[in-house]
């Protein structure tokens, strides 16, 4: 009898010496096993897919390095790798642009709500109708046709235009994206510390110093959450591409995961290892952004921010 | 404990009992599964008729229809093929059912094509001029129910006013362009965003330029696009490009968008397949000033052969049900049938012994390909995937910036090595 009170004891006592480790691990269970299985396993199975020549269908042919190669000599590849750069410099105009539209807006007068709502809205409507409204109003017989005749560009169709279809991209994306920033940071201003300003009013701080001084900083959480998204939302330019121009004409507005999806998964494509390897590059890409964000996190948890 | 398993065993009962019926239903002789995208009104009407016609015909068969949206379907095929086949799909001729027949996916139906054991069968006498395009390896992979005509659609109203007669040659052509320019009005139209509208244009001016066994042998590979009779083609078209025949900013219209400008008057031809006439019509345009004339004569004495592109039907290697399967070809092979089905498709019925409907571009279609010395799939139908999307790419590229022809023809030749070594 004693001994088999002392085993339940002790079995009961295993687990609860170990319940404050154990529970956090057991409820993080179920999320680890399905980040496994649609992201950490998938990112392996295409660096793997890479390495291979294969077209979905007939057995796929170990190639090595081979496809890295052939990225190397590729057009396609470096005007979708300079366009995704244009996309990630130009796009960050939208953190300013939102902040000076918040600001402006933060104001107590009748019916500014109604007005802010009207600011966000474009953040509601999907890219996808945000991309063909914009194709229609590029289209010289849409809009801003008669506009263009005025300064003397008549029948100028920015997106059929190699040299400037990204960046009619890119001003059609940032629309829905300088909405996004604007509320970030009219949230910010909403908890703007009063007593700081007043102590720098008195301190004799106003205008562009105040502004600078106290109220920016105040904002940092903001505009670093607007800065991390806009840098996302601009490496993930694939469903504008898509919509508006396919990465035409011929490929000068590609980006490199609209020509990862053409290569690997398009109507033409099918070329599983090559689409795998552009997928590799931006993944590269994105991993040294990434990397870069966690250990900017890790700092300011340190800091007890 | 007992309770509980015994519901437990009676619950994976059921199951086993539903999955095997499941199993059973499908590979129960005389249900035939056949996966299609034709969910377009007309296509979709065409077989619906040809479905009930078909159980009319053979009560004993159940057919069960999995309808696939059509860009949805390029995708899903390559899923289904090879994970759960249907008995019987639809699909294109030429280069497109390539690597499906290479990848062991598609069922040989040579027997169907010569006739031999099938009582209902006569493929030999009203099919036989199609046979090429469904043969991969000496044998068949299916069966050709409707094709279209591709050629020259014009405003005979434009071309009277400004006193063209339709051309039958290339310096014609040329003149007329030169005159309808003068006038004011855009040549040609075209709206290359989606690229292949650029492969018709192309297309032609080889087949005219080159010949038929030029083209199959281009898209086949066998010649570099360096080749001066590739230069030969983008001379010819030079000869439209560098005046500006063709329509402006065309690379930002999708082939709709470019229909526009001819329905107002603003242009006053397309190099199209017969399935824009709908959308003309639709535009306002009718039979009394909407015209159809075949692509002019460019080499003199070259056999003209045309575009042609082939709508099929095939049998999965996996099907269950390869009998009725076959019966369902021999029967959408027959000339009453593709007759009455291309009525409502409102395209041509390849079958010889088949009538077409009282319209006067599809009668001129049809002339002209009874008469046509061969028939092309279609740049991208002809040549491999791959190939034919840097191609199109190259074409657009060439038609705006017709000076960097050396360069894209290069880059275009350095495709063609590694997609067919």
């Amino acid at each position: 009898m004693p001994n088999s009170n002392q085993f339940t004891y002790r079995r009961s006592s295993w687990w609860k010496r170990n319940q404050q480790r154990l529970t956090p691990w057991i409820f993080l269970f179920p999320g680890l096993l399905l980040f496994l299985v649609y992201v950490i396993w998938p990112i392996f199975n295409s660096l793997y897919i890479s390495l291979l020549q294969w077209d979905g269908l007939s057995p796929a042919i170990y190639v090595g390095i081979s496809n890295y190669i052939e990225l190397l000599d590729d057009e396609y590849f470096y005007i979708s790798l300079m366009n995704n750069l244009k996309w990630l410099i130009f796009f960050m105009l939208a953190v300013p642009i939102g902040l000076g539209l918040a600001i402006f807006l933060n104001q107590t007068i009748f019916g500014i709500r109604l007005i802010k709502s009207l600011f966000f809205f474009p953040f509601v409507i999907s890219q996808v109708v945000i991309g063909i409204i914009f194709s229609w109003f590029y289209n010289p017989r849409g809009v801003i046709g008669p506009f263009l005749d005025k300064i003397g560009l008549s029948n100028y169709a920015i997106l059929a235009d190699e040299n400037f279809a990204t960046y009619g991209i890119i001003f059609a994306g940032i629309y829905p994206q300088i909405a996004y920033c604007m509320i970030l940071y009219l949230t910010g201003l909403n908890n703007l510390n009063t007593d700081q300003i007043e102590a720098g009013r008195m301190d004799g701080a106003k205008g562009l110093s105040l502004f600078k001084n106290i109220i920016l900083p105040q904002l940092k959480p903001a505009t670093f959450l607007a800065i991390v998204v806009t840098v996302i939302g601009s490496l993930r330019s694939f469903d504008m591409v898509a919509i508006m121009t396919q990465g035409g004409p011929y490929g000068s507005s590609n980006v490199l995961a609209y020509y990862m999806f053409e290569t690997a998964l398009s109507e033409y494509g099918y070329r599983m290892g090559y689409g795998s390897a552009i997928a590799a590059v931006l993944f590269t890409i994105m991993m040294f952004y990434i990397l870069f964000f966690i250990y900017r996190m890790y700092q300011s948890e340190k800091k007890g921010l | 404990m007992v309770i509980v398993g015994g519901i437990k065993m009676r619950k994976i009962l059921a199951i086993l009992i539903a999955v095997t019926s499941l199993g059973y239903s499908s590979a129960f002789a005389g249900t035939l599964v056949i996966n299609t995208d034709l969910t377009d009104p007309a296509p979709k009407a065409a077989f619906e008729w040809a479905f009930k016609k078909f159980q009319e015909e053979n009560p004993d068969v159940t057919i069960e229809v999995n309808n696939f949206d059509h860009e949805g379907y390029k995708q899903a095929i390559r899923n289904f093929l090879t994970t759960s086949p249907p008995d019987v799909f639809n699909w294109y001729a030429g280069n497109r059912m390539l690597p499906f027949v290479r990848a062991g996916l598609v069922e040989d139906v040579s027997d169907i094509w010569s006739d031999s054991g099938w009582v209902d069968g006569n493929l030999t006498e009203g099919m036989s001029h199609a046979k090429k395009p469904m043969t991969i390896g000496g044998k068949q992979w299916g069966i050709p129910y409707t094709y279209y005509q591709w050629g020259v659609y014009y405003r005979k109203d434009l071309f009277t006013m400004n006193g063209i007669s339709v051309p039958t040659t290339w310096d014609e052509f040329v003149a007329a362009c030169a005159t309808l320019k003068e006038a004011g009005i855009t040549p040609i139209t075209i709206g290359s965003k989606y690229l292949w509208t650029t492969a018709g244009v192309f297309d032609y001016l080889n087949l005219r330029t080159n010949g038929y066994e030029f083209h199959m042998a281009l898209t086949k590979g066998e010649i570099p696009y360096t080749d001066p009779r590739v230069h030969a083609v983008f001379d010819k078209w030079d000869e439209l490009v560098k005046p500006g025949y063709f329509l402006e900013n065309h690379a930002s219209l999708a082939w709709q968008e470019a229909i526009a400008p001819m329905v107002n008057g603003e242009a006053a031809m397309y190099v199209m397949g017969n399935f824009s006439v709908a959308l003309f019509k639709e535009g306002g345009l009718s039979d009394s000033n909407l015209g159809f004339f075949q692509f002019p004569e460019i080499t003199s004495g070259l056999p003209m052969a045309e575009e042609a592109p082939t709508d099929t039907m095939h049998i999965a290697s996996g099907a269950k049900n390869k009998i009725d399967a076959k019966r369902f070809l021999i029967f959408l092979s027959r000339a009453d049938v593709q007759e009455e089905m291309n009525k409502t498709l409102g395209q041509l019925p390849v079958n010889s012994g088949s009538k077409v409907n009282r319209d006067p571009f599809l009668e001129a279609g049809l002339e002209m390909l009874n008469n046509a010395y061969a028939m092309a799939q279609f740049y991208d139908r002809d040549a491999p995937a791959e190939m034919a999307s840097e191609g199109m790419k190259g074409f657009q590229e060439y038609m705006v910036n017709p000076d960097r022809r050396d360069k894209i023809l290069e880059r275009l030749e350095k495709v063609r090595q590694r997609v067919y070594k």
